[in-house]
């Protein structure tokens, strides 16, 4: 550079966190100007990749007859497992996902040949000509009966507890008779039940979609949706056989993510990698609704099955859960789901002694993986099964034995041994409890459902404790590359992706911050595997935490440099110097941010800083169960009040109130929107979004016309959220705040238990009807049926209130 | 050739094959990616558009451009979410969806503000002046567009603001002069005049018949299914005629459900709760009165209605034009006494007589946007409690839509006490076997049909607490 631009004029700054800037893509989003994969301009000679899926859940596969699709009009290239350099493997953790079918077909839906085409309508024409030979096999479809027959991905694993003092007496108590009149010091009530809890298709927007580009030096560029580039670097590396810096992956934005784009994703770019490889051209593969709802994993059906035992106040003496995970054909993440489901198998509640188990079924269905709480929302469900159990057996309002169940400073250990250290539950509840005016609305709606014979409403208050971090400890990491023009502009680089959540808008705030100047002078570009590289997923809820502590880093890097030479150059009093609105300032001295770099290039300062972050203090000790997981917890509370039509099953959410914990928010509207979407897309979970199979184990739910996700007048047409004020967060995360990413989700349990609040209304809330999930009207109609065709409350058999 | 105005830019292009989506052309031919695919069914809303039909050039239909034929754009003023903003300047909607925070992943948010775009276009049509009246028109607006991460608060935010600010100075196209309808395609006839569309169904007597195209397309997309020659529907003012007759309304088989609306809210409010609930508001703009029930689908929303009202048809075609009730209209799964070559032409629609009233129910997973796993309607005259000229039909039921002509005769000329409920109930289980399916099990249709009943027991009754689900 020979000369440089002028400075520009400095601007005042609006940096800063804690503040609402819209998404850094809002207006590319409103325009259509935003680009997704399938957006990018076409190359010239540009194939379009369609492949052939598997019709069985299980069978031997014996061949192909392919001639017909080589043969079809527009066809370039048809690719079998046979044509695969390097491994046949694309399985995050653990092997066992094939990138095509070999000689096992291990679920209906998986993808068996692949061909490209000089477009997508010609390559699945083609597709749809191929005759696959195969003999079926017995197909595992059920999770219980896998677990029964010893089928598994992975062995099972446990988390106990004794306490000390009830240690050998407790557990023993467990069996022995429940609740004897006449011996309240030791009454023991025991409430039992199963639950079978539903997957759920991640639904995000733009389907899944890779496209790859054969560059002149024997190397990949593959333009993702996914939340794992270095993973899809990774795979398609070992997919080729080639050294991983011959490939790049790059990530503008996904339209949504969910998790579903964490560890499947990769086997789109590395089937596009593989046909631009064989091609030497550039190939899309893009995946019509159908075939991505098919082929990819989904959120895990879990089969549950609890049974505590409480004090006369409804207080957990023993708590025994056992969770099967339902994987599907191969292990993908189902380690660390299951691991998290039994994380939090205590919610936000002490156990007492305890004993967790969690299976991981292998059934023969599209491997399950990733989606927003990983497991947790799963896992938190029995023990609030419970909770209703324990309110309609003692005569309790549920909202006090949750309450009297809370973690508190005496009680403040888990069942897998890590201490909490902050205690906000119980104020938060309390604070939010009297915000949704709680009790009186209970008064309310007792009076309501005692004058309608067919509406019933229902209210109910749960709560969230969500652990922050990933279970894989090595995943704790983040990089950054943060450069500085010498115009004063602001590039930055991190391992992030974004998927709509607003991390690099929160991260630009964090670079403004650091250097206190306006956030339109800093500025992030794509995540590429060749700017930062080894990165982990965007997951875990962990992307500004990870990716904003590396970016801080770098920036700090950056500043101390900057202050080095002010010092030096200026003879300013380094400890004087503060970056301030725009400048960099000291007393009586003052120079704008874009003058200070301009003399720093002119001073052969380095412009440029990598920064890098390892989340401290966490470990856990597989073969103990116990350690210490999670950085921190992430806590909050909502309140949902439903409607159902004791006809129909129809049900409505009329009132949502939500106090949430996000340390000191980095952007309270991102925030506020994470924990929105959270809440209503596990409302959807929980109540409309069914998938559903034939007999044979071919998905039949392939779509939005059968497959309904919350639209538009789901949503509660009353919506309070709150942040809740005053509590940073108690470790040292970037400017204490706290993930937001997952933990809301679970928020929507409150929708499931005040639909069970609703239906024990009709025995006059003294039975906890069961209620599998997703509750459709269909599930609710016929539990109200159960209920009525039950006998009467006070014949009915203790402990038999559950199927 | 295929010429219409795109965000105010002529367009021509080469004549697409008949099946080809409006989506497909804009994203693939015009290179106008902006608008998005989700699902290529007509279920999440992404690839809303607005277009603005010759016959009524001032009013903008959200459409969903991936169910809608390519050829239908012929002539019209089609508006996508890149002709918007001028300049820099964004549209109001577009400016309101910024300042709410109103997108995520923004993978849905050009449907979005394309759907908020034709509501604030066409406000002056529209009540926003009470908060209710503008909820239920933001809702409707939106009742097609998927979101899968905000939970669409900020959306309602944003959409309550602009809809209450006054605009300002309006979009170019409005002005600008409709261009003449021209699609020269011969695999794809769009016939203006009945004695066209006679002479083409002549010449191509096999050729199916596409109106909204909301069925058709998505089976084309689906299926990869390709046709020889395409008849279409929608530029037929005749099949578009709502008049009024000695015995109740003419009602063109291409009246669109959204056309529909206005004389159901008059004069049959049970019929504009359910259209409310048909499909969603681009699927109102596009499926028509005469295609739901010429796709004869067990499950469409509309037979059991028109069934429970006594309608008839005309039909009309190459076997001449003949009048029917619709009683002796289905004759299987998804089978009719239409043949090849002909159409419907309109529905004839008696009025509902003094104390007759009509009752619409339809059970579905989600209230907007789904699919009848059960829909009652019935209709009857009260006098006192008397039930009179009963008439109940269900679609998802029976391999039809179906009356229930055991359930009727138990319930006429009676009172619905809980002893004739129960009758009632006996009668309907026995008329039916209901279909086990994705939506719903054959028990569900079967406990809920029978309960549907007992909501209408409740109805007559009028015992207090008999209120339905709060639609807020």
């Amino acid at each position: 550079m020979r000369k440089l631009i002028p400075a520009p004029a400095p601007l005042p700054s609006d940096a800063a966190t804690r503040h609402s800037a819209p998404h850094d893509s809002a207006v590319a989003h409103v325009t259509g100007r935003a680009i997704y994969v399938d957006d990018l301009p076409a190359h010239a000679r540009m194939g379009y990749l369609a492949v052939g899926l598997s019709p069985h859940a299980h069978a031997r596969l014996d061949g192909l007859t392919l001639d017909a699709v080589r043969q079809s009009p527009g066809v370039i290239d048809v690719i079998t497992a046979a044509d695969i350099p390097g491994r046949n493997e694309v399985g995050a953790v653990y092997p066992g996902d094939p990138l095509l079918a070999e000689r096992e077909l291990r679920y209906a839906g998986q993808p068996v040949f692949a061909v490209v085409a000089t477009d997508l309508v010609s390559a699945r024409r083609a597709v749809d000509k191929a005759v696959i030979h195969a003999t079926p096999l017995p197909a595992s479809l059920d999770a219980v009966e896998a677990i029964a027959q010893g089928l598994t991905v992975l062995p099972v694993h446990h988390h106990e507890r004794a306490t000390p003092l009830d240690r050998g007496s407790a557990m023993k108590n467990n069996t022995q008779t429940r609740e004897a009149p006449g011996e309240a010091p030791a009454a023991s009530h025991c409430v039992s039940g199963t639950l079978s809890i539903g997957g759920q298709e991640h639904f995000y927007l733009e389907g899944q979609i890779a496209q790859a580009e054969a560059l002149d030096d024997d190397g990949i560029r593959i333009l993702t949706s996914s939340q794992h580039p270095s993973e899809v670097q990774k795979l398609v590396a070992e997919v080729l056989d080639r050294p991983l810096h011959s490939i790049v992956a790059e990530v503008r934005r996904m339209g949504g993510g969910f998790g579903g784009k964490e560890s499947q994703a990769a086997a789109l770019g590395a089937m596009a990698a593989l046909a631009a490889a064989r091609n030497h051209c550039t190939v899309r593969f893009r995946l019509p609704r159908r075939d991505d709802m098919l082929m990819t994993g989904k959120r895990h059906p879990f089969e549950t099955h609890y049974e505590v035992t409480t004090d006369d106040r409804g207080i957990l003496r023993d708590t025994t859960i056992s969770l099967i995970g339902n994987c599907g054909h191969s292990p993908d993440l189902s380690e660390g789901v299951v691991d998290r489901a039994m994380f939090h198998a205590d919610n936000a509640y002490y156990l007492g002694n305890a004993r967790v188990t969690g299976h991981r079924a292998m059934t023969h269905t599209a491997s399950n993986t990733a989606f927003r709480g990983f497991g947790g929302p799963q896992g938190m469900m029995p023990i609030e099964a419970a909770m209703d159990d324990i309110a309609r057996r003692l005569g309790l309002d549920p909202l006090d034995v949750r309450k009297r169940n809370l973690y508190t400073d005496q009680k403040d250990e888990t069942h897998y041994g890590q201490r909490l250290d902050q205690h906000l539950i119980g104020p938060l509840i309390d604070q939010l409890e009297k915000q949704s005016d709680y009790r009186h609305r209970r008064q309310a709606i007792t009076a309501f459902n005692q004058e309608n014979p067919i509406i019933k409403r229902g209210l109910a208050l749960t709560p969230v404790k969500f652990g922050i971090s990933f279970t894989a400890q090595h995943l704790n990491q983040a990089g950054a590359l943060l450069a500085i023009y010498t115009d004063g502009s602001v590039l930055i680089n991190h391992g992030g992706t974004e998927m709509g959540q607003g991390l690099h808008t929160k991260v630009c705030q964090i670079v403004a911050r650091v250097f206190d100047i306006p956030l339109g002078r800093v500025r992030i570009s794509a995540t590429r595997t060749d700017k930062v590289p080894n990165t982990s997923p965007t997951a875990a809820s962990s992307g500004a935490d990870l990716n904003g502590m590396a970016a801080r880093d770098a920036a700090l890097t950056l500043r101390a440099r900057l202050l080095d030479l002010a010092a030096e150059q200026y003879r300013q009093p380094r400890d004087s110097l503060t970056f301030s609105d725009g400048q960099l300032i000291a007393d009586g001295w003052s120079m704008p941010w874009e003058e200070l770099i301009q003399a720093a290039y002119l001073k052969r300062v380095p412009l440029s800083a990598t920064g890098f972050y390892s989340t401290p203090t966490i470990h856990y000790d597989k073969t103990t169960g116990k350690g210490h997981p999670f950085f921190y917890y992430a806590y909050g509370a909502a309140v949902s009040e439903v409607e159902i039509d004791t006809l129909t099953g129809e049900h409505r959410l009329r009132r949502v109130d939500i106090l949430h914990d996000v340390g000191d928010s980095l952007n309270p509207a991102i925030d506020r929107g994470q924990i929105e979407g959270g809440f209503i897309q596990g409302a959807g979970w929980l109540t409309t979004e069914e998938l559903k199979w034939d007999d044979k184990g071919t998905l039949l739910t392939t779509g939005p016309a059968t497959y309904k996700i919350p639209a538009y007048s789901d949503a509660p047409p009353v919506f309070n959220v709150a942040l809740l004020e005053g509590h940073p967060c108690s470790q040292a995360t970037i400017y204490r705040s706290k993930a937001v990413g997952e933990p809301p989700f679970m928020l929507a349990l409150s929708v499931w238990s005040a639909l069970r609040d609703a239906l024990s209304s009709l025995t006059n809330y003294t039975t906890s009807p069961a209620l599998d999930v997703p509750a459709t009207p269909e599930r609710i109609l016929l539990a109200v049926e159960a209920i009525k065709s039950a006998s009467t409350p006070a014949a009915c058999p203790e402990g038999a209130d559950h199927g | 050739m295929l010429s219409f105005t795109l965000n105010d830019h002529p367009v021509q292009c080469k004549s697409p094959a008949p099946e080809t989506s409006a989506l497909t052309l804009l994203r693939t031919t015009l290179g106008q990616c902006g608008t998005k695919e989700g699902c290529a069914s007509g279920d999440c809303g992404a690839c809303t558009i607005t277009i603005t039909s010759p016959e009524a050039p001032r009013r903008y239909k959200s459409v969903n451009a991936c169910i809608l034929p390519a050829h239908q754009l012929a002539g019209c003023h089609v508006t996508t979410v890149e002709g918007l903003a001028k300049e820099t300047q964004l549209h109001p909607v577009q400016q309101a969806m910024v300042e709410h925070h109103a997108s995520q992943c923004g993978f849905c948010t050009p449907g979005i503000v394309m759907s908020l775009y034709a509501l604030y276009e066409n406000r002056q049509e529209v009540d926003m002046v009470d908060d209710s009246h503008l909820d239920h028109h933001i809702e409707q607006a939106l009742s097609g567009n998927l979101c899968r991460c905000t939970g669409y608060r900020p959306i309602r935010d944003a959409a309550r603001a602009v809809m209450t600010t006054p605009s300002g100075p309006r979009p170019a196209q409005d002005k600008a002069p409709v261009p003449p309808a021209v699609s020269t395609a011969r695999d794809y006839l769009l016939p203006t005049s009945l004695s066209d569309l006679h002479a083409c169904l002549a010449r191509h007597p096999d050729a199916p018949l596409v109106a909204g195209g909301t069925d058709l397309m998505v089976e084309a997309n689906a299926r990869l299914r390709t046709f020889d020659t395409l008849i279409d529907l929608t530029r037929l003012p005749e099949l578009k005629q709502i008049m009024p007759l000695q015995e109740g309304w003419y009602i063109g088989g291409g009246v669109t459900f959204e056309a529909l609306l206005p004389l159901a809210e008059k004069h049959y409010p049970a019929l504009a709760e359910l259209l409310y609930r048909l499909g969603s508001r681009q699927i109102r703009e596009q499926a028509t009165v005469g295609g739901n029930i010429a796709n004869a689908s067990p499950i469409g929303d509309t037979p059991p209605i028109w069934l429970a009202l006594n309608a008839e048809l005309i039909l009309d075609g190459l076997s001449g034009e003949r009048r029917l009730p619709l009683d002796e209209f289905f004759t299987g799964y998804r089978t009719t006494v239409l043949g090849a070559g002909n159409y419907i032409k309109a529905l004839i629609l008696p009025s509902l007589a003094r104390h007759q009233a009509l009752w619409v129910w339809k059970l579905s997973k989600r209230r907007d946007d789904d699919i009848s796993a059960v829909l009652m309607a019935a209709s009857a005259t009260v006098t006192g409690d008397r039930l009179d000229h009963v008439r109940i039909a269900f679609g998802g039921m029976a391999a039809t839509p179906a009356r229930a002509p055991a359930l009727e005769q138990v319930l006429e000329g009676h009172q619905l006490t809980a002893a004739r409920l129960a009758m009632a109930r006996k009668a309907l289980a026995e008329e039916f076997t209901p279909l086990d399916d994705v939506r719903a099990s054959s028990t569900y249709r079967r406990i809920a049909a029978g309960n549907l009943i007992e909501r209408l027991y409740w109805h007559l009754n009028a015992v207090p607490g008999h209120k339905e689900l709060t639609h807020a």
